[in-house]
């Protein structure tokens, strides 16, 4: 088991390698510049700060120059903030983005595991009905919508919530963004639950351990639910990478400081070394939570073993 | 070092909130329209970062609440006759946070530095206008040769190339506040970070936290501290402006420094006069290529200009948000003539304009048989693309058919930079300072950066350089509104729109007042409960 996973966290080395190289090249390739705004600079001026961040050399020595830093733990200053490096500002905003996706995330597991196995154990029943087209309402209306609602709702009509801000992470600030987060994700995983809970309390397994006489209680939750959380495993592996890196459009319409709006305010701006800092922070949260979902399948099914 | 840098954010966290528990002082939480993208005055550019440096420091000559240039560390100042060498006298009372005097040989240090090639300043260019600035930013010239230096300790003496009648209102920018030399020379570029940073302002910078708040407490050795009464300030940037609408009406802030344009009225219904439109110093055209072969005929730029439903376009797509422009130059800009001139025909009616517009095409050679094929160019927004359409289709009477190339920002803007090939491109143009220089000069021919139409006339170049040798204020503004008669004439843009300002100011807030430049400096304000 252990030497999988050293295996599978040296497997990853290229792979960050690639991305690194791809995003870098990639970046550059997109027209225009970190300086190019509505108010042109002086050419003199333009050629002073690209000196500044060496983005007067050719770019194959911006690139080693990069490589070289980033192997010292150094992702560089961030073109348009100035005042910050890089580091500082994932450093301030991960933290916030893992605490808010997280949070989401567990909700999500909870409610959607809860409904899912309601709708899957009552199917064709009214709450199976019900379970469906709230499922279908939760992944089908965006973010962009629910945010704004639920802000105009709570925190600006009833006054029950603060309509925005991050408050130093005071649950109050918290309930909103979180819903907003979790409420597609508990559409996905009630969905998940429901069809793999339904399959699997048809399967051989459970109809033996019916057959044995075993509490109908315990058939659910320790056979069913067991093989019926394998899809919900491989789907959370992507989804978790994507909550806890921060979502751009919740952290801008809550006035959040995570790194979610980083890689689009960062990729609009062209300031390169954020959006590489940001890129590379995604890439390891997938890289790791790939990792995780293969080892959860050894625990969760008995057939696959790492050895 | 991730993790160092993370528990170092945790810590200032924890620190944070104790203070803010232990004080329960009169806080302003005040919208701004984005992050800064530093604080440090030499390399700002964004009008967010200029809200925030009025409050941290003070330059020579400040504005009031009503915008006017008023003395700020300089209680007076001496011009000499020719117009050239400025002799500042500064307070004896003015002081740095951290207690030391503010000197000449701070604002001396400060010039310097902007200037310097290796600060990397973006507007450096702005300070031009100080003997040897250019020449140091392009490396021709050491730092010490600027045209500023300290008589003394609290006399400042500024040399300038050639009499500038608005120099004084340039100083009001940000590029003219001073640095603490003693603190930026020990902490470099990390002056500027809150355990270290040395302001002369009314405030003091306690914490910044990117995309969250930037916290400013009283200074209490400001020289005015008494006359403040707004303890403490909490910036809380808003990339997404319904989201402050929202806040504001949940009673979470106190005003915000933009709102969404398209929601103009519906939050007009709902918050009646907390909401602010007033003029601001802001033109928002569309450059047409002069080099370009169908746009170097003038006749077809002033059919083009001649032909567009300003009114409609201001009031249905930008929900009177933006007003009609039949001229380059706002008005109520100052240093300028009584009747400034607008486009001739700004008071026909659309359809005799429409009407004459078609004729000047026909002479061009243009009609049903030979449309004229324009691509107009524009940077991604909802607006812009509401604009650009309804332009489009006011155009095709007059057998001009668009297409249409739509980019983001940045690559926009170096496209009109690097490229020659575009025809109609949208750009706008907010004053730095209150002088029809500023809007007049954008095609001069050697304005490379700004240019875009690239129009090239030399009676209009020698009525620039006329205007800036002049030193009469009345004569120089005759000779400017020549220059803008002429612009007409050509039109190497076409002035669409003037901005407003628009505002969410709450009825506790008191001390705002609407002006053209948009400047509302906390110390001025007050808030009852």
């Amino acid at each position: 088991m252990f030497g999988y996973v050293l295996r599978r966290l040296l497997g990853a080395i290229p792979t960050l390698f690639f991305v690194v190289t791809a995003s870098f090249f990639l970046m550059r390739v997109a027209p225009g510049g970190p300086f190019d705004r509505e108010r042109a600079l002086e050419a003199k001026v333009l050629e002073n700060i690209n000196k500044v961040f060496h983005l007067d050399k050719p770019l194959w020595e911006q690139y080693l120059r990069y490589l070289g830093n980033l192997l010292r733990g150094d992702l560089g200053p961030s073109f348009i903030y100035r005042d910050f490096s890089v580091q500082e500002l994932l450093g301030s905003g991960l933290p916030i983005s893992i605490q808010l996706g997280g949070t989401a995330l567990l909700v999500a597991l909870f409610f959607g595991s809860v409904l899912g196995c309601i709708a899957a154990l009552r199917q064709n029943s009214w709450i199976d009905y019900g379970v469906i087209a709230v499922a279908t309402f939760g992944i089908t209306v965006p973010n962009f919508v629910v945010a704004p609602l639920l802000s105009l709702i709570f925190g600006v009509w009833l006054s029950m919530l603060p309509a925005g801000g991050w408050g130093n992470g005071s649950p109050a600030n918290m309930v909103l963004p979180v819903l907003t987060l979790a409420l597609p994700q508990i559409a996905i995983v009630a969905r998940l639950i429901r069809g793999s809970m339904i399959e699997a309390l048809r399967s051989d397994h459970v109809r033996t351990a019916r057959a044995y006489g075993l509490p109908s209680r315990m058939v659910v939750v320790v056979h069913a639910l067991r093989a019926a959380c394998l899809p919900v495993v491989s789907y959370l592996g992507p989804a978790a990478a994507a909550l806890l890196t921060g979502s751009v459009v919740v952290e801008t319409i809550f006035g959040l400081p995570g790194i979610g709006r980083y890689f689009v305010q960062g990729a609009l701006n062209r300031d390169y070394t954020l959006v590489m800092g940001t890129v590379i922070i995604i890439a390891v949260f997938v890289v790791v939570f790939n990792l995780i979902v293969d080892l959860l399948y050894a625990v969760l099914d008995p057939r696959v073993r790492y050895d | 070092m991730m993790m160092k840098t993370m528990m170092r954010g945790l810590l200032a966290g924890a620190a944070f909130m104790a203070s803010a528990s232990a004080a329960s002082a009169v806080t302003y939480v005040r919208g701004n329209d984005s992050d800064p993208e530093t604080l440090d005055q030499h390399k700002t550019s964004t009008i967010s970062e200029a809200h925030l440096l009025r409050d941290l420091y003070e330059g020579l000559v400040i504005y009031d609440p009503e915008a006017n240039v008023i003395p700020g560390v300089a209680e007076s100042w001496q011009v000499s006759d020719d117009g050239t060498v400025y002799t500042f006298k500064l307070r004896a009372d003015a002081t740095w946070s951290n207690g030391d005097p503010v000197t000449a040989e701070d604002f001396v240090f400060s010039f310097q530095r902007i200037q310097n090639p290796e600060t990397g300043a973006k507007y450096a260019t702005i300070l031009y206008p100080i003997k040897n600035a250019e020449k140091i930013n392009k490396g021709e010239l050491e730092p010490g040769e600027l045209g500023v230096k300290a008589v003394d300790d609290k006399t400042l003496e500024i040399t300038l190339e050639q009499p500038t009648p608005y120099f004084l209102e340039l100083l009001t920018h940000q590029t003219g506040l001073p640095l603490n030399k003693a603190s930026v020379e020990e902490h470099g570029s990390d002056f500027v970070k809150p355990e270290n940073i040395v302001t002369n302002g009314a405030y003091t910078l306690v914490s910044i936290t990117p995309n969250d708040k930037i916290v400013m407490e009283k200074n209490e050795n400001f020289r005015e501290a008494d006359t403040v009464s707004i303890d403490r300030i909490e910036w809380i940037p808003f990339e997404d402006r319904a989201s402050c609408v929202r806040r504001f009406e949940a009673g979470e802030v106190h005003s915000c420094s933009d709102l969404p344009a398209e929601q103009l009225k519906s939050i007009r219904d709902r918050l009646g006069d907390q909401v602010r439109t007033p003029p601001y110093l802001g033109t928002y055209y569309y450059a047409l290529n002069t080099q370009n072969e169908a746009l170097s005929d003038a006749r077809v730029r002033q059919a083009l200009s001649m032909a567009i439903d300003r009114e409609f376009i201001g009031e249905e797509i930008w929900s009177g948000a933006m007003l009609p422009a039949y001229s380059q130059v706002p008005p109520g800009i100052g240093n300028y003539i009584d009747n400034p001139p607008q486009y001739e025909w700004a008071e026909e009616s659309l359809i005799d304009r429409e009407d004459r517009a078609i004729e000047l095409m026909t002479e061009a050679g243009y009609g049903p048989d030979k449309p004229l094929e324009l691509e107009l160019s524009y940077n991604a927004s909802e607006n812009h693309k509401n604009t650009a359409t309804a332009i489009a289709d006011m155009w095709s009477p007059l057998g001009v058919k668009v297409t249409f190339n739509v980019r983001d920002g940045s690559a926009h803007y170096a496209h009109l930079r690097d490229s020659d090939d575009y025809q109609v491109a949208r750009a706008g143009w907010i004053g730095d300072y209150s002088d029809p220089q500023n809007f007049l000069f954008l095609v001069e021919s050697d304005n490379t950066g700004f240019n875009y139409a690239k129009y090239k006339n030399p009676e209009y170049d020698a009525l620039m350089d006329k205007a800036a040798a002049e030193t009469d204020l009345e004569k120089r503004a005759e000779i400017l509104a020549e220059a803008e008669r002429m612009f007409l004439r050509d039109t190497p843009f076409i002035p669409l729109l003037f901005y407003s300002s628009l505002s969410l100011v709450s009825d506790k807030l008191q001390g705002w007042e609407d002006n053209i430049q948009n400047v509302h400096a906390t110390r001025f304000m007050s808030i009852s409960e």
